[in-house]
């Protein structure tokens, strides 16, 4: 079993969703790149648990998918909603609130 | 062939429901209440809701006392396959979380009226939330800790975006759903990470897996760990909003209705401190050394920031959301010290003590200010800038009052349970001899004094800008708010003033506080 | 090279060679055929039919609630296949306990339909 190749490749993919979280303007693209974040984590516990040899990793993995896509539902509402009353879905034109 | 399939059968897991039932009362009431009121439209609109999720945490507070008894005679209990424990830790804080969402539910009554919403969302999702919180101060088992986190979060994350009028409340919402997303994201990859490392999601195995030098234990690689601890400490900090992990605090409680902060601050913050002090005191407890002085580093930071940007600000709601910033400083204290390694036996429980009573004052009184500010608070959430606050003691002197106490109880002033709570911390703080810590403490509450100051000044200035004709002006007399949010507020200072006046509960506190030393 | 690595070697040979061959027919297209381009063939290709608007444009927001409930159910099946295959471990339990989660989810079905979000509009 090759553990380093799963965890290089959860890790890079991890980075890039942290890239895309804080660059994207977009508030959809920051939606996917979250996404990515958790699918890094889900490769990371997939490998660990047959490198442990156990299938808590691959039921831990299930669960974040459904956690996943009961986030994702959230914030598409949530970006729905911003996008009905000001016509855009830019994240850096959220400006009502500062201080 | 039929004798191995009645085997089978009989090992099937055993479910102890009478030990899990104010878990299983906050979801089901959730589930009852947008069935019955999806079938039955006509309940939407009246204080059918607010009654059913004030009853329903009375009901879940019932067990709490009930399992309580149970639990100071047989000790922890571990239920559901040994993925949650139910000791007095964990019951305490189930207390707790429930008494938010019974004042929370009368606040959000005529809330929802003055604003002219109706629907059982509003309660359903409090109700969700709140048992998220219990399942995550419960947890044995990482997987359940992390569910736990998320039907805590995403439910607010929800109701924080709910008032639709308002483009301020989506964003705040969305503020609050990305940098949410974004740590318990994190807070997963610290999961991975620990499983990865330790070979074990239950926090025992984790902590038992230095023992064992199989493959990559910690004992042999322990920068894994390291690097979990850390992200796992991100997802809870940025829950309680200790700084740096604060900066949607401020957005997201100006943004959101205002019952819906009071929940946040008070249920949402207490099942992540709660959550946080289980995953390290036992997943976590062999590494005491390594994760202590981060809680001294979010503390500190906590105060200084939380007390001195809170001075600048002109919104009542902001200045309050840099107060509970403040406030995770102090119950962070609280945390350090029971965490002590070396006065395991009294400093230890001295701490444990300190973070909650702090945890149970804190959640009450800051119920009850959010509560002043929903009833104060005109049609659309507007109205809460401090100019707003002016001359309040003229037109609505009862309400002043009460304001004025749990804005003192806040600051931390003698007779309130603000005091004792900030009093216990400080003396656990200098108990472990954490001496800088604690001086950091008395510094900034004298500093927050001063915001506190500041609105009670001006709730008692005479000059009232608002014209008395102004159509959103304020109703002068208690009569013109509606009773349940006025009931809540109400019980809220009295709990307070009790609390701080009267020295009763000290062998709950003691209880519990032992059961959590007894976690490490 | 370890047998874990080699077995990949296969798949890698198999894709070159699947690109070479789909490569080299194209090439071997452009040398021989004629090439005069005009509007009608650069065209997107859409069924036969001229297609209309850009690339880009927005679908209709109605489509999203169904999409959003859609991929609820769909995500929650994802208990529901490690359940089936140890379903004869568990025997009775674990179908009450499937039944339960099933019921569950139904009621925000109903849910969903109380508020009218699945009809047509």
């Amino acid at each position: 079993m090759y553990l380093n190749q799963f965890l290089i490749f959860s890790a890079i993919l991890f980075c890039i969703g942290v890239y895309g979280v804080l660059v994207r303007k977009n508030g959809v693209l920051v939606l996917m790149s979250i996404e990515l974040i958790l699918n890094a984590v889900n490769i990371n516990l997939v490998a660990f648990g047959t490198f442990h040899g156990q299938a808590a990793g691959q039921v831990f993995a299930l669960f974040v998918i459904a956690v996943a896509a009961a986030e994702v539902g959230v914030g598409l509402a949530i970006v729905l909603l911003i996008y009905r009353n000001r016509r855009s879905i830019d994240v850096s034109e959220a400006d009502l609130l500062k201080g | 062939m039929i004798e191995q399939l009645l085997q089978v059968q009989t090992d099937s897991p055993e479910v102890a429901w009478s030990l899990i039932a104010p878990l299983v009362t906050l979801a089901l009431g959730g589930i009852l209440l947008i069935t019955i009121s999806s079938l039955i439209p006509s309940l939407k609109d009246n204080w059918f809701p607010a009654a059913f999720t004030a009853g329903t945490a009375a009901a879940a507070m019932v067990f709490v006392v009930d399992i309580w008894d149970r639990v100071s005679s047989t000790g922890p209990e571990f239920v559901v396959a040994n993925s949650m424990s139910v000791d007095q830790y964990t019951v305490f804080v189930t207390g707790v979380i429930c008494i938010s969402v019974f004042l929370v539910s009368l606040l959000f009554h005529g809330y929802l009226q003055r604003e002219g919403f109706s629907g059982p969302e509003w309660y359903v999702l409090i109700l969700m939330s709140a048992s998220g919180g219990v399942l995550l101060a419960s947890a044995e088992d990482l997987i359940v800790t992390f569910i736990g986190l998320e039907i805590l979060s995403i439910a607010v994350y929800v109701l924080a975006s709910l008032h639709l009028r308002r483009g301020e409340s989506q964003e705040a919402g969305f503020k609050y759903f990305l940098l949410g997303a974004l740590s318990s994201a994190l807070f997963l990859y610290g999961i991975a990470l620990t499983y990865g490392a330790t070979g074990s999601t239950r926090l025992t195995g984790i902590s038992q897996s230095g023992l064992n030098e199989r493959g990559l234990s910690p004992a042999v690689d322990s920068s894994m760990i390291l690097v979990a601890m850390a992200l796992l400490m991100v997802g809870f900090a940025f829950k309680v909003s200790a700084v740096p992990f604060h900066l949607w605090t401020p957005d997201v409680y100006e943004g959101s209705p205002s019952p819906v902060v009071a929940f946040m601050a008070s249920a949402v913050k207490v099942a992540g401190f709660a959550g946080m002090l289980r995953v390290f005191f036992v997943g976590f407890g062999p590494y005491v050394e390594d994760w202590r002085p981060l809680l001294q580093g979010l503390a500190i930071a906590s105060l200084v920031v939380g007390s001195l940007l809170a001075i600048a600000q002109s919104n009542v709601k902001r200045m309050l959301a840099y107060s509970s910033i403040t406030h995770a400083g102090f119950i962070l204290i609280g945390i350090y010290a029971a965490a002590d390694p070396e006065s395991r036996s009294n400093g230890g429980v001295l701490g444990a003590e300190a973070f909650l009573f702090y945890l149970l004052a804190y959640t009450i009184m800051v119920a009850g200010t959010f509560g002043v500010i929903t009833l104060i608070g005109r049609r659309d959430d507007g109205r809460h800038s401090l100019d707003d606050y002016r001359g309040l003691f003229k037109s609505n002197p009862v309400l002043a009052v009460l304001m004025s106490a749990l804005l003192f109880a806040q600051a931390g002033i003698p007779f309130t349970s603000g005091f004792l709570a900030k009093f216990r911390v400080i003396a656990a703080a200098a108990q472990s001899e954490a001496y800088v810590l604690a001086g950091v403490a008395m510094l900034a509450s004298v500093v927050a004094a001063v915001l506190y100051l500041r609105i009670v000044v001006s709730m008692f200035l005479v000059d009232s800008p608002a014209e008395a004709d102004e159509p959103d002006a304020l109703p002068s007399g208690l009569s013109a708010f509606p009773l349940a949010g006025v009931t809540a507020v109400a019980i809220a200072v009295v709990a307070t003033i009790a609390l701080g006046v009267l020295p009763f509960g000290q062998e709950i506190l003691t209880d519990a506080a032992e059961a959590m030393s007894a976690m490490r | 090279m370890s047998a874990f690595l080699r077995d990949y070697l296969i798949v890698i040979l198999f894709a070159l060679l699947a690109c070479g061959v789909v490569g080299g027919f194209i090439g071997l297209g452009a040398i021989f055929r004629p090439n005069r381009p005009t509007a009608g063939k650069v065209q997107n290709y859409e069924s036969g039919v001229d297609p209309v608007g850009d690339g880009w444009s927005q679908s209709q927001i109605r489509y999203y609630i169904f999409a959003l409930l859609f991929v609820m159910f769909d995500v929650e099946a994802v208990f529901i296949f490690p359940w089936a295959t140890q379903l004869e471990t568990f025997g009775y339990f674990g179908l009450v306990e499937m039944v339960i989660f099933i019921f569950i989810l139904a009621l925000g079905l109903v849910y969903a339909w109380r508020k009218g979000v699945l009809r047509w509009v």
